[in-house]
């Protein structure tokens, strides 16, 4: 568990939430990450949603994931549209999550040029100021 | 049921401009259906078949239908799969004339990214917002790809040089289309150094943003004997969806690893049957992974695959968008689907840019990546073949 932040270096858009993912990002307020968890074959799943992609069972979960992780690959935006064309360059990346599933996010925290495939990360959480955090990931010490 | 040898492309035309201030993106689409018709020695009435993607202006295909005037429409079809869309109709109205519901169907595409808007929906709210894209910075879609890049290097040791060298064959092909938006040929150290958009990939790794359009007219059996000029043959097609999967992202390969097994059985050939091939290039990866999901050499050798001039027409291994691609020729509409299909028609007609035909072109593929290397994406893949092959 994470405080919420407020001091993010990159915009902090809200999310479209709905009923699939209202517990979700309710939870992301409190600085907790939540993963999907199918009680009937098992599989973490993301993003979260009621039906199981691999079983299609609808008896699922909403569980508290580690929010640690590892950096599954990433790139440098150095050009970008908008708000985020202020924020370049930063880094936006795929981190494989200890449960298993592979979230897109972005880096934080740090050099651009420190991370790299494999490195650890955790998570870190930007408030939407509109009922909802952002989950973000810095680089921890292996 | 096959559509192998059942139908046939007889018309392809693609818009001579890459900018177009003074045209509305109707007229864009109906200058290229015009055109389309006109090499294949058909009309507007002969057309029974319509098909468009969501950069079609108007609502589907009910309002281009209306603004072209096609009054004998009796099988339509809206399907939108991105860039890849052109290439899904040619499949699905091959379907349709096998099955008897049509005999002459018009495709077509068009945009004006470069000096205008492309009309169409804006976007739709998707079930996966929040946990992707704009929340993260994705700015268009050359960081996700360079996601992509990024793990194929790490995994495969490939390299900016080896990305390079198809924007190198691209702008190469590109110098004899006088058409072509760039004209002037690239080295790999002028791609490799250009600026970084998102790392790994440099701006010279892009497509280029045209204004424009293309279309094609499928048509029967019957139809294509009664024709003049030379029509070519579908022998095969595939489709597939590559899903995010619950989280079980692998961004090293495509859903070209189904689409193209489908395309090849059904045209009862092989990767080492083809003479050329049309791969929707919106960057320098998406050719070099397709190079590996279609079957052209192993995964993780497309990097090696590509160097010493393997793509370079007219003498090369596998030569490959002999019109410059969407890396240097045109991408009307932020689309690459329809230019590919007209290229494979070109090579096969024999009517490609001098210094570029394939000799003896008898068998091309035709693959479109609809959607995004990095997240879920829409996959075709055509085998054609001269009319008589």
């Amino acid at each position: 568990m994470t405080t919420v932040r407020t001091d993010s270096a990159l915009p902090v858009p809200a999310p479209d939430v709905n009923p699939d993912t209202a517990e979700f990002w309710a939870a992301t307020q409190e600085g907790r990450l939540l993963v999907t968890r199918c009680s009937q074959c098992g599989e973490a799943v993301w993003y979260p949603r009621p039906i199981c992609p691999f079983c299609h069972s609808t008896d699922t979960v909403l569980e508290q994931a580690s929010g640690r992780g590892t950096v599954y690959t990433f790139s440098i935006v150095r050009r970008a549209p908008g708000e985020w064309g202020q924020a370049t360059p930063y880094v936006l990346a795929y981190v494989e999550l200890e449960e298993g599933p592979r979230v897109m996010t972005n880096i934080v925290d740090c050099s651009v040029e420190d991370v790299y495939i494999g490195a650890p990360v955790e998570v870190v959480f930007f408030d939407t100021g509109e009922g909802a955090a952002l989950p973000r990931f810095r680089l921890v010490d292996a | 049921m096959s559509i192998s040898g059942q139908a046939f492309l007889a018309g392809a035309f693609e818009h001579p401009g890459r900018e177009l201030p003074d045209e509305s993106l109707a007229q864009i689409h109906a200058t290229v259906c015009l055109g389309a018709l006109a090499d294949a020695g058909l009309t507007m009435d002969d057309v029974d078949g319509f098909f468009c993607g969501n950069d079609a202006a108007g609502a589907g295909w009910i309002s281009m239908a209306d603004y072209l005037g096609l009054r004998n429409l009796r099988y339509m079809d809206s399907t939108e799969s991105g860039g890849a869309s052109p290439i899904y109709h040619v499949s699905h109205a091959a379907s349709a004339i096998v099955a008897g519901k049509c005999s002459v169907a018009l495709v077509s595409l068009a945009g004006k990214p470069r000096t205008g808007t492309n009309s169409g929906p804006g976007p739709l709210k998707v079930p996966e917002d929040g946990f992707e894209g704009r929340m993260y910075g994705v700015a268009g879609a050359t960081s996700t790809y360079a996601l992509a890049a990024r793990r194929h290097m790490h995994e495969y040791g490939t390299t900016s040089e080896q990305l390079a060298e198809i924007k190198v064959a691209a702008t190469i092909h590109a110098s004899h289309n006088p058409n072509a938006f760039l004209r002037k040929v690239m080295t790999v150290e002028e791609v490799v150094g250009s600026p970084l958009i998102a790392d790994p990939l440099h701006r010279a790794d892009c497509c280029v943003v045209t204004d424009g359009g293309g279309a094609v007219v499928v048509v029967s059996a019957d139809v294509a004997a009664s024709l003049a000029r030379d029509s070519v043959k579908i022998m095969g097609a595939g489709e597939a969806g590559k899903i995010v999967n619950g989280g079980k992202t692998d961004l090293t390969y495509s859903g070209a690893v189904w689409s193209a097994p489908r395309a090849f059985e059904e045209a009862g050939v092989t990767p080492a049957d083809v003479d050329y091939v049309s791969i929707y290039d919106s960057f320098t990866i998406t050719v070099l992974m397709m190079l590996e999901d279609l079957g052209f050499c192993a995964k993780g050798e497309g990097g090696r695959f590509v160097q010493d001039g393997a793509l370079v027409a007219p003498h090369g291994r596998l030569p490959f968008n002999t019109d410059g691609g969407g890396l240097a020729n045109n991408h009307p509409g932020h689309r690459g689907g329809v230019t590919k299909l007209i290229e494979a028609v070109r090579q096969l007609r024999d009517e490609a840019n001098e210094g570029v035909q394939v000799p003896d072109c008898q068998i091309a593929l035709v693959h479109g990546n609809g959607g995004d290397l990095g997240t879920r994406m829409r996959s075709a893949t055509m085998i054609l073949g001269r009319e008589d092959s």
